[in-house]
Protein backbone atom coordinates (compact mmCIF):
# COMPACT_ATOMS: atom_id res chain seq x y z
CA UNK A 1 0.00 0.00 0.00
CA UNK A 2 2.78 2.44 0.94
CA UNK A 3 4.51 1.76 -2.40
CA UNK A 4 1.36 2.46 -4.41
CA UNK A 5 0.75 5.66 -2.46
CA UNK A 6 4.37 6.71 -3.05
CA UNK A 7 4.07 6.13 -6.80
CA UNK A 8 0.75 7.97 -7.09
CA UNK A 9 2.07 10.84 -4.97
CA UNK A 10 5.37 11.14 -6.83
CA UNK A 11 3.52 11.34 -10.15
CA UNK A 12 1.07 13.83 -8.70
CA UNK A 13 3.85 16.14 -7.45
CA UNK A 14 5.93 15.76 -10.61
CA UNK A 15 2.91 16.66 -12.72
CA UNK A 16 2.67 19.94 -10.78
CA UNK A 17 6.29 21.15 -10.57
CA UNK A 18 6.71 24.23 -8.45
CA UNK A 19 3.19 24.13 -7.02
CA UNK A 20 2.90 23.05 -3.40
CA UNK A 21 0.38 20.23 -3.02
CA UNK A 22 -1.00 19.20 0.36
CA UNK A 23 -1.33 15.66 1.66
CA UNK A 24 -5.05 16.35 2.20
CA UNK A 25 -5.44 17.22 -1.48
CA UNK A 26 -3.92 13.92 -2.63
CA UNK A 27 -5.74 11.88 0.05
CA UNK A 28 -9.07 13.32 -1.07
CA UNK A 29 -8.30 12.79 -4.75
CA UNK A 30 -7.39 9.12 -4.38
CA UNK A 31 -9.69 8.35 -1.43
CA UNK A 32 -6.87 7.18 0.86
CA UNK A 33 -6.09 7.61 4.54
CA UNK A 34 -4.52 11.02 5.26
CA UNK A 35 -2.63 9.53 8.21
CA UNK A 36 -1.07 6.79 6.08
CA UNK A 37 -0.32 9.16 3.19
CA UNK A 38 1.38 11.69 5.50
CA UNK A 39 3.87 9.03 6.59
CA UNK A 40 4.61 8.14 2.97
CA UNK A 41 5.14 11.80 2.03
CA UNK A 42 7.48 12.27 4.98
CA UNK A 43 9.53 9.31 3.72
CA UNK A 44 9.64 10.78 0.20
CA UNK A 45 10.78 14.11 1.66
CA UNK A 46 13.48 12.39 3.72
CA UNK A 47 14.70 10.74 0.51
CA UNK A 48 14.98 14.18 -1.12
CA UNK A 49 12.18 13.68 -3.62
CA UNK A 50 9.90 16.28 -2.01
CA UNK A 51 10.53 19.67 -0.41
CA UNK A 52 8.36 20.72 2.48
CA UNK A 53 6.72 24.13 1.98
CA UNK A 54 5.62 25.77 5.22
CA UNK A 55 2.89 28.32 5.91
CA UNK A 56 -0.41 29.14 4.26
CA UNK A 57 -0.62 27.36 0.93
CA UNK A 58 2.12 25.03 2.09
CA UNK A 59 2.47 21.33 1.50
CA UNK A 60 5.09 19.52 -0.50
CA UNK A 61 6.77 20.31 -3.80
CA UNK A 62 8.52 17.88 -6.16
CA UNK A 63 12.31 18.06 -5.75
CA UNK A 64 13.44 15.11 -7.88
CA UNK A 65 14.72 14.99 -11.44
CA UNK A 66 11.87 13.55 -13.53
CA UNK A 67 14.25 12.66 -16.36
CA UNK A 68 16.40 10.52 -14.05
CA UNK A 69 14.10 9.28 -11.28
CA UNK A 70 12.68 5.85 -12.12
CA UNK A 71 9.75 3.90 -10.73
CA UNK A 72 12.28 1.47 -9.26
CA UNK A 73 13.98 4.30 -7.33
CA UNK A 74 10.65 5.10 -5.66
CA UNK A 75 9.73 1.45 -5.07
CA UNK A 76 13.07 0.69 -3.45
CA UNK A 77 12.43 3.37 -0.83
CA UNK A 78 9.55 1.27 0.47
CA UNK A 79 10.34 -2.31 -0.49
CA UNK A 80 13.36 -4.52 -0.34
CA UNK A 81 13.84 -5.75 -3.90
CA UNK A 82 14.92 -9.34 -4.32
CA UNK A 83 18.45 -9.86 -5.55
CA UNK A 84 18.86 -12.48 -8.25
CA UNK A 85 21.04 -15.43 -7.45
CA UNK A 86 20.95 -18.74 -5.66
CA UNK A 87 20.08 -17.34 -2.25
CA UNK A 88 21.28 -18.67 1.07
CA UNK A 89 21.53 -22.26 2.09
CA UNK A 90 21.33 -25.47 0.15
CA UNK A 91 18.41 -26.15 -2.17
CA UNK A 92 17.18 -29.34 -3.69
CA UNK A 93 16.64 -29.55 -7.45
CA UNK A 94 12.96 -28.56 -7.26
CA UNK A 95 13.72 -25.47 -5.21
CA UNK A 96 16.60 -24.57 -7.54
CA UNK A 97 14.44 -24.93 -10.65
CA UNK A 98 11.63 -22.88 -9.15
CA UNK A 99 14.09 -20.24 -7.96
CA UNK A 100 15.43 -19.97 -11.51
CA UNK A 101 11.95 -19.20 -12.87
CA UNK A 102 11.19 -16.73 -10.06
CA UNK A 103 14.54 -15.05 -10.65
CA UNK A 104 13.62 -14.62 -14.33
CA UNK A 105 10.41 -12.85 -13.31
CA UNK A 106 12.27 -10.66 -10.80
CA UNK A 107 14.84 -9.60 -13.37
CA UNK A 108 12.19 -8.64 -15.93
CA UNK A 109 10.24 -6.74 -13.28
CA UNK A 110 13.33 -4.88 -12.14
CA UNK A 111 14.37 -4.01 -15.70
CA UNK A 112 10.87 -2.69 -16.40
CA UNK A 113 10.56 -0.50 -13.30
CA UNK A 114 14.19 0.59 -13.60
CA UNK A 115 13.80 1.85 -17.17
CA UNK A 116 10.64 3.90 -16.75
CA UNK A 117 11.35 7.42 -15.55
CA UNK A 118 8.82 9.74 -13.98
CA UNK A 119 8.95 11.87 -17.13
CA UNK A 120 8.12 8.81 -19.25
CA UNK A 121 5.25 7.98 -16.89
CA UNK A 122 3.88 11.53 -17.18
CA UNK A 123 3.92 11.17 -20.99
CA UNK A 124 2.03 7.89 -20.63
CA UNK A 125 -0.51 9.55 -18.33
CA UNK A 126 -0.94 12.32 -20.92
CA UNK A 127 -1.47 9.72 -23.64
CA UNK A 128 -4.22 8.03 -21.61
CA UNK A 129 -5.72 11.42 -20.80
CA UNK A 130 -5.95 12.22 -24.49
CA UNK A 131 -7.52 8.81 -25.06
CA UNK A 132 -10.10 9.59 -22.36
CA UNK A 133 -8.92 7.28 -19.55
CA UNK A 134 -10.83 8.06 -16.30
CA UNK A 135 -7.68 7.39 -14.21
CA UNK A 136 -5.62 9.90 -16.20
CA UNK A 137 -8.41 12.44 -15.94
CA UNK A 138 -8.36 11.94 -12.18
CA UNK A 139 -4.68 12.94 -12.13
CA UNK A 140 -5.50 16.13 -14.05
CA UNK A 141 -8.08 17.30 -11.51
CA UNK B 1 31.33 18.98 -30.12
CA UNK B 2 29.42 18.55 -26.88
CA UNK B 3 25.72 18.37 -26.09
CA UNK B 4 25.96 22.01 -25.00
CA UNK B 5 26.92 22.89 -28.59
CA UNK B 6 23.99 20.87 -29.88
CA UNK B 7 21.19 22.60 -28.00
CA UNK B 8 19.94 23.89 -31.33
CA UNK B 9 19.11 20.59 -32.96
CA UNK B 10 17.58 22.38 -35.95
CA UNK B 11 21.18 22.52 -37.24
CA UNK B 12 21.14 18.72 -37.35
CA UNK B 13 20.29 17.03 -40.62
CA UNK B 14 18.94 13.48 -40.61
CA UNK B 15 19.70 11.83 -43.96
CA UNK B 16 20.49 8.43 -45.49
CA UNK B 17 24.03 7.24 -44.82
CA UNK B 18 26.69 7.70 -47.51
CA UNK B 19 29.84 5.65 -48.03
CA UNK B 20 31.96 8.59 -46.84
CA UNK B 21 30.16 8.52 -43.44
CA UNK B 22 31.15 4.95 -42.60
CA UNK B 23 34.45 5.80 -40.92
CA UNK B 24 32.67 8.04 -38.42
CA UNK B 25 29.83 5.53 -37.91
CA UNK B 26 32.39 2.81 -37.16
CA UNK B 27 34.17 5.12 -34.72
CA UNK B 28 30.93 5.98 -32.87
CA UNK B 29 30.09 2.28 -32.54
CA UNK B 30 33.63 1.39 -31.47
CA UNK B 31 33.57 4.09 -28.79
CA UNK B 32 30.36 2.66 -27.34
CA UNK B 33 31.08 -1.05 -27.66
CA UNK B 34 34.86 -1.11 -27.46
CA UNK B 35 34.97 -3.29 -30.58
CA UNK B 36 36.07 -2.09 -34.03
CA UNK B 37 33.79 -4.01 -36.45
CA UNK B 38 34.83 -2.58 -39.82
CA UNK B 39 33.79 -5.55 -42.00
CA UNK B 40 30.43 -5.79 -40.24
CA UNK B 41 29.67 -2.10 -40.93
CA UNK B 42 30.64 -2.30 -44.60
CA UNK B 43 28.37 -5.33 -44.94
CA UNK B 44 25.53 -3.41 -43.27
CA UNK B 45 26.14 -0.47 -45.58
CA UNK B 46 25.79 -2.68 -48.64
CA UNK B 47 22.56 -4.22 -47.31
CA UNK B 48 20.92 -1.13 -45.83
CA UNK B 49 22.74 1.94 -47.01
CA UNK B 50 22.14 2.01 -50.72
CA UNK B 51 18.73 3.65 -50.39
CA UNK B 52 17.19 1.38 -53.01
CA UNK B 53 14.59 -0.09 -50.67
CA UNK B 54 11.85 1.59 -48.63
CA UNK B 55 12.01 -1.50 -46.39
CA UNK B 56 15.59 -0.87 -45.21
CA UNK B 57 16.75 2.34 -43.55
CA UNK B 58 20.23 3.42 -42.47
CA UNK B 59 20.10 7.06 -41.37
CA UNK B 60 22.73 9.38 -39.89
CA UNK B 61 22.52 12.64 -37.95
CA UNK B 62 24.96 15.17 -39.37
CA UNK B 63 26.01 18.51 -37.96
CA UNK B 64 28.47 20.69 -39.91
CA UNK B 65 30.07 17.73 -41.61
CA UNK B 66 30.32 15.60 -38.47
CA UNK B 67 28.27 12.44 -38.04
CA UNK B 68 26.80 12.60 -34.53
CA UNK B 69 24.72 9.44 -34.57
CA UNK B 70 22.99 6.79 -36.64
CA UNK B 71 19.99 4.48 -36.67
CA UNK B 72 19.33 1.33 -38.70
CA UNK B 73 16.15 -0.65 -39.19
CA UNK B 74 14.03 -2.57 -41.62
CA UNK B 75 10.50 -3.73 -42.24
CA UNK B 76 10.19 -7.45 -41.60
CA UNK B 77 7.23 -9.40 -42.92
CA UNK B 78 5.63 -12.23 -40.94
CA UNK B 79 8.66 -12.78 -38.76
CA UNK B 80 7.65 -15.30 -36.09
CA UNK B 81 4.10 -15.03 -37.46
CA UNK B 82 3.88 -11.31 -36.77
CA UNK B 83 2.33 -8.96 -39.36
CA UNK B 84 4.79 -6.58 -41.05
CA UNK B 85 6.40 -4.16 -38.66
CA UNK B 86 9.48 -1.97 -38.49
CA UNK B 87 12.45 -3.22 -36.50
CA UNK B 88 15.13 -0.91 -35.14
CA UNK B 89 18.26 -2.94 -34.56
CA UNK B 90 20.96 -0.31 -34.11
CA UNK B 91 21.01 3.23 -32.77
CA UNK B 92 23.84 5.24 -31.27
CA UNK B 93 24.82 8.85 -30.63
CA UNK B 94 28.30 10.14 -29.87
CA UNK B 95 28.62 10.24 -26.06
CA UNK B 96 29.51 13.95 -26.19
CA UNK B 97 26.41 14.75 -28.24
CA UNK B 98 23.85 12.96 -26.08
CA UNK B 99 21.05 14.62 -24.07
CA UNK B 100 20.35 17.05 -26.92
CA UNK B 101 17.46 15.17 -28.50
CA UNK B 102 19.46 13.59 -31.34
CA UNK B 103 18.35 10.06 -30.50
CA UNK B 104 14.74 11.21 -30.55
CA UNK B 105 15.25 12.90 -33.95
CA UNK B 106 16.79 9.73 -35.37
CA UNK B 107 14.03 7.58 -33.89
CA UNK B 108 11.29 9.90 -35.21
CA UNK B 109 12.89 9.84 -38.66
CA UNK B 110 13.06 6.07 -38.90
CA UNK B 111 9.47 5.81 -37.65
CA UNK B 112 8.44 8.21 -40.44
CA UNK B 113 10.29 5.93 -42.88
CA UNK B 114 8.47 2.89 -41.55
CA UNK B 115 5.11 4.66 -41.90
CA UNK B 116 6.07 5.56 -45.46
CA UNK B 117 6.77 1.86 -46.05
CA UNK B 118 3.23 1.08 -44.90
CA UNK B 119 3.66 -0.30 -41.37
CA UNK B 120 2.13 1.02 -38.17
CA UNK B 121 4.21 -0.73 -35.50
CA UNK B 122 7.88 -0.41 -34.59
CA UNK B 123 9.80 -2.90 -32.46
CA UNK B 124 13.26 -3.27 -31.06
CA UNK B 125 15.11 -5.62 -28.73
CA UNK B 126 17.22 -4.39 -25.83
CA UNK B 127 19.26 -6.30 -23.28
CA UNK B 128 17.53 -5.99 -19.92
CA UNK B 129 20.90 -4.95 -18.43
CA UNK B 130 21.13 -1.98 -20.81
CA UNK B 131 19.28 0.53 -18.67
CA UNK B 132 20.39 3.53 -20.73
CA UNK B 133 18.92 2.15 -23.96
CA UNK B 134 15.83 0.74 -22.22
CA UNK B 135 15.11 4.14 -20.68
CA UNK B 136 15.59 5.82 -24.06
CA UNK B 137 13.17 3.58 -25.96
CA UNK B 138 10.68 3.78 -23.08
CA UNK B 139 10.89 7.57 -23.26
CA UNK B 140 9.92 7.33 -26.93
CA UNK B 141 6.71 5.59 -25.88
CA UNK B 142 7.72 1.97 -26.50
CA UNK B 143 6.13 -0.66 -24.27
CA UNK B 144 6.77 -4.39 -23.92
CA UNK B 145 5.80 -6.20 -27.12
CA UNK B 146 3.46 -9.21 -27.01
CA UNK B 147 6.42 -11.52 -27.64
CA UNK B 148 9.06 -13.03 -25.38
CA UNK B 149 12.59 -13.65 -26.57
CA UNK B 150 13.87 -17.02 -25.36
CA UNK B 151 17.26 -18.69 -25.58
CA UNK B 152 19.14 -21.76 -24.37
CA UNK B 153 22.74 -22.74 -24.17
CA UNK B 154 23.84 -25.31 -26.75
CA UNK B 155 26.75 -26.53 -24.62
Amino acid sequence: MATSLALYSTLEFAANPGRPVTAAEIAAKYGVSLHHLSKVLADLARAGLLDSVRGVGGGYRFAGNPKRLTLLDVIELFEQTVESGNGNGERNEVETALAQVLSEIDEITKATFGSITIETMLKLVEKHRNAGSPVAEKMQR
Amino acid sequence: MTSADLKDTTAIVIRPVEAADLGQVIAIDAESTGIQKTDYWYELFHRFGTGHSRQRLFLVAESEGTIQGFIIGEVRDWEFGSPSCGWVFAIDVRPGARLAGLGTKLFDSICAGFRHAGVDTVRTQVSRDNNLMLSFVRSQGMMAAPVITLEMSLD
